[in-house]
């Protein structure tokens, strides 16, 4: 039986038994998905609350719609502002929600570090839905279990993640993960959205698109924010389209088998082009449908946590999903 | 206010203690005899001539420094008092064994002309804790457009001339600046920093500010702003001193300064960059978030090397203190600054002498003989005539920072909780007992092996 931690942060320092613990969770979850009768009833009584200071719409849907398959209490918080902006500190706002007696956290915010904050403060469980350009842990398992579902076994497969390293948190996430489960990555994108010293959480860095994806079974393309982050690191989108697009003419230089992955939501044309996005060697919608049986996967094992249950083994939890859904 | 001073006797011989002087280099067992507020003998290897009817107090087992002297102090009166004032700033010095501290201007309003500085310093005065001074903005309000009316805030008692917590940014005021203070005989303090290349940052740039996804501050934006400090001294040919330094390449430069420009410059080293890396910021606490930043560990192995061989002059604190609302804020959030007074000397202590092989008498000289000379204060010494101004160090005794026992206002200390080696026991002030250790009851239970 594989212990998880309390919290999920992020998959740094996660090993491979418990990445595969939550994978293979997410497997018995994925399937229900597919069936007429969508819910069950194993989170029924357990209150989550979905705290997303920053907007979301993609994240927090599949994290309400997995909540709400596993019928728990949902609440959302939503505020684009800090909770400054209302006067009141990070750690009132958590013993408020402390006080109201959440089970679990589910937290987005766009400063790096505050589910860290507030795991600090609270019994609940808390969920990192994406901090800053620190981790985004739930997209980092669903895009291993969408590769996963191609390719089997990560180990000794080669993943090229591309795009603005520097300000994603998805990059590291998926850094992380894929490292624990022993997969070769590359990170390639300009210079100026490479962050110092990436080399030393064990990648390749690759300034040369072409030569950066010549291996690769996988490209995850990260999405390009000049609307957040400003042209003062790069020229532009058309600058980087011609240096960085994964388009068809670059998909023909890569191996037969390789397929394009994207966190969404994508900027058509900038760093991918639509024929790509719209054709048969990507699979960005499974990554999608797969991010709500992990998310599935992970208010299950973590609301589990948090309660001091005996934590479920993997047939046990297949189990439930059977029972329920009889 | 008025803080009550233990009563001690106006004249009284301290025996038993090791006395480190720096100015003499030495360290021996000995005496020294005070009488209103003075030394009026120091004998080493021997002891003081006075009667018996002069009270004998024993310090056996205790080392006997000059009050230790910081010139870097953030003290935030007037406008921030609930974070600090001069009360409880002075007590926090004099529990660290500080019996000097100069004051940084950035309070609200800055101290940028002669009343200001005349109010802060009769407050120092009136609290009659330890000798409270300060440092004059070298621009009007701080705001690095006109600069400030240096001779007014020097006859007010103004020691020196800073914009700390902001560079210049304008180098050709930078460089008036430097000339005016240079005519005045003021030394102009240098936060260098070059904004542009911080202007998002939170903590150093490097492996850790990767792995942790908070924006960074890079090595060179101090350097720029250090080289270009250096620049206009060279330039100028006006006193400078280099606030916290941080880097390696900015130890580099002011060896290259002092040794091939002649520039009349000093530095000074915080008790944080000597001890801690960015490491520290893994947990995203705000206690480690201070500007400069944290930095890497080459970086701290340089500043302790600057430290030992003299490159770097002196320590002083930063003594930044910010309420917990404030730094229990997202890290990106939350302000810069650390509190440093009350474990300034036993963080230097174990880093330096414990872990590195540093004479006491040199960390006694980086941490009050050295900031007396370029700042032209009396102290730094155990001599005859001088003010009795004295810190009485435990060496030995090893013991755990808590939170509660702190005398500032605010808790951000970064060693909270950490064992440090060497614990100030006793301040002596202008002969008067300013500070004495916690009751044995609350000592016992701090102490550690």
């Amino acid at each position: 039986m594989i212990q998880l931690p309390k919290h999920l942060l992020g998959l740094e320092g996660m090993n491979v038994h418990e990445i595969t613990r939550i994978l293979d969770t997410a497997r018995s979850f994925r399937e229900i998905l597919d069936r007429p009768m969508k819910k069950v009833p194993t989170l029924r009584g357990r209150t989550i609350v979905n705290a997303f200071f920053e907007p979301s719409t993609r994240t927090r849907v599949s994290f309400e719609l997995a909540q709400k398959r596993l019928s728990a209490d949902v609440v959302n918080i939503s505020s684009s502002g800090s909770s400054l902006s209302k006067g009141e500190t990070l750690r009132d706002t958590v013993a408020n929600l402390e006080a109201m007696r959440m089970d679990m956290i589910i937290v987005r915010h766009g400063m790096s570090g505050v589910p860290y904050m507030l795991a600090e403060h609270t019994n609940a469980a808390v969920i990192n839905a994406g901090d800053g350009a620190h981790e985004h842990p739930t997209q980092g398992l669903l895009d291993l279990y969408t590769m996963r579902e191609r390719l089997g076994d990560l180990a000794g497969r080669h993943v090229t993640i591309l795009g603005d390293v520097a300000h994603s948190r998805v990059a590291r996430s998926n850094i992380h993960g894929l490292r624990a489960l022993g997969a070769h990555v590359t990170v390639c994108g300009p210079r100026t959205m490479m962050p110092k010293q990436i080399e030393d959480l064990g990648v390749t860095v690759e300034y040369d698109l072409r030569r950066a994806v010549q291996n690769a079974d996988v490209i995850n393309v990260l999405r390009i924010q000049f609307e957040r982050h400003g042209t003062s690191n790069f020229p532009g989108a058309r600058e980087y389209a011609r240096l960085f697009a994964i388009n068809n003419e670059v998909l023909e230089t890569t191996r037969p088998g390789c397929f394009v992955m994207h966190p969404g939501p994508m900027n058509r044309g900038v760093e991918i082009s639509a024929e790509v996005a719209d054709g048969p060697r990507q699979v960005i919608l499974q990554q999608v449908t797969n991010g709500v049986a992990v998310r599935m996967a992970v208010c299950y094992l973590f609301a589990a946590g948090a309660q001091g249950e005996a934590d479920a083994d993997v047939s046990a939890t297949s189990a439930a999903v059977s029972a329920a859904t009889m | 206010m008025q803080f009550e001073v233990e009563e001690f006797p106006t004249e009284y011989v301290l025996t038993g203690g090791l006395l480190v002087d720096p100015a003499t280099r030495q360290e021996a067992s000995g005496e020294i005899h005070v009488r209103d507020g003075r030394m009026v003998q120091v004998v080493f290897q021997g002891t003081c001539s006075a009667g018996d009817d002069v009270p004998r107090i024993d310090v056996a087992g205790q080392a006997i420094l000059p009050g230790l002297i910081d010139v870097h102090v953030h003290f935030r009166e007037p406008g921030h008092e609930y974070k600090e004032d001069i009360g409880s700033g002075s007590q926090a010095a004099v529990a660290g064994g500080f019996t000097t501290v100069v004051m940084m201007p950035n309070t609200e309003p800055a101290i940028d002309s002669g009343s200001i500085v005349e109010t802060v310093l009769k407050r120092g005065r009136t609290i009659g804790l330890c000798n409270v001074h300060c440092a004059g903005a070298l621009t009007s309000g701080r705001g690095g457009e006109r600069l400030a009316e240096y001779y007014d805030m020097k006859n007010a008692g103004a020691l020196a001339l800073t914009d700390d917590g902001s560079p210049v940014v304008n180098a050709a005021l930078m460089r008036r600046a430097l000339e005016h203070a240079g005519m005045l005989g003021l030394v102009t303090v240098a936060h260098s920093e070059e904004k542009a290349l911080s202007a998002n940052g939170h903590m150093h740039e490097g492996y850790w500010s990767t792995q942790l996804g908070v924006p960074g501050i890079p090595a060179a934006c101090e350097e720029i702003g250090v080289a270009r400090d250096l620049l206009l001294a060279k330039e100028t040919g006006a006193p400078l001193h280099i606030a916290h330094v941080s880097t390696r390449g900015a130890v580099d430069l002011i060896l290259l300064a002092k040794q091939q420009w002649g520039v009349d410059v000093t530095a000074e080293a915080a008790p944080h960059h000597l001890e801690l890396t960015d490491r520290e910021l893994v947990g995203y606490s705000a206690d480690f978030k201070m500007n400069p930043p944290l930095r890497g560990e080459a970086d701290r192995q340089a500043l302790q090397q600057a430290v030992i061989d003299g490159t770097l002059d002196m320590i002083a604190t930063d003594h930044a203190p910010h309420a917990p609302m404030e730094k229990e804020l997202e890290l990106e959030r939350a302000p810069v600054g650390v509190i440093g007074l009350e474990t300034a000397f036993a963080v230097c202590h174990t880093a330096l002498v414990v872990g590195k092989g540093l004479a006491l008498v040199d960390l006694a000289t980086r941490m009050s003989l050295a900031p007396a000379q370029r700042f032209g204060l009396e102290g730094g010494r155990l001599a005859e005539g001088q003010m009795a101004d004295l810190a009485i160090i435990d060496l030995e005794q090893r013991w755990r920072v808590r939170p509660a026992h702190l005398k500032s206002k605010s808790r951000n200390n970064p060693f909270l909780n950490r064992i440090l080696r060497g614990r100030v026991t006793g301040t002596i002030c202008a002969g008067r007992r300013v500070h004495a250790a916690t009751s044995s009851r609350e000592t016992s239970a701090d102490l550690v092996g």
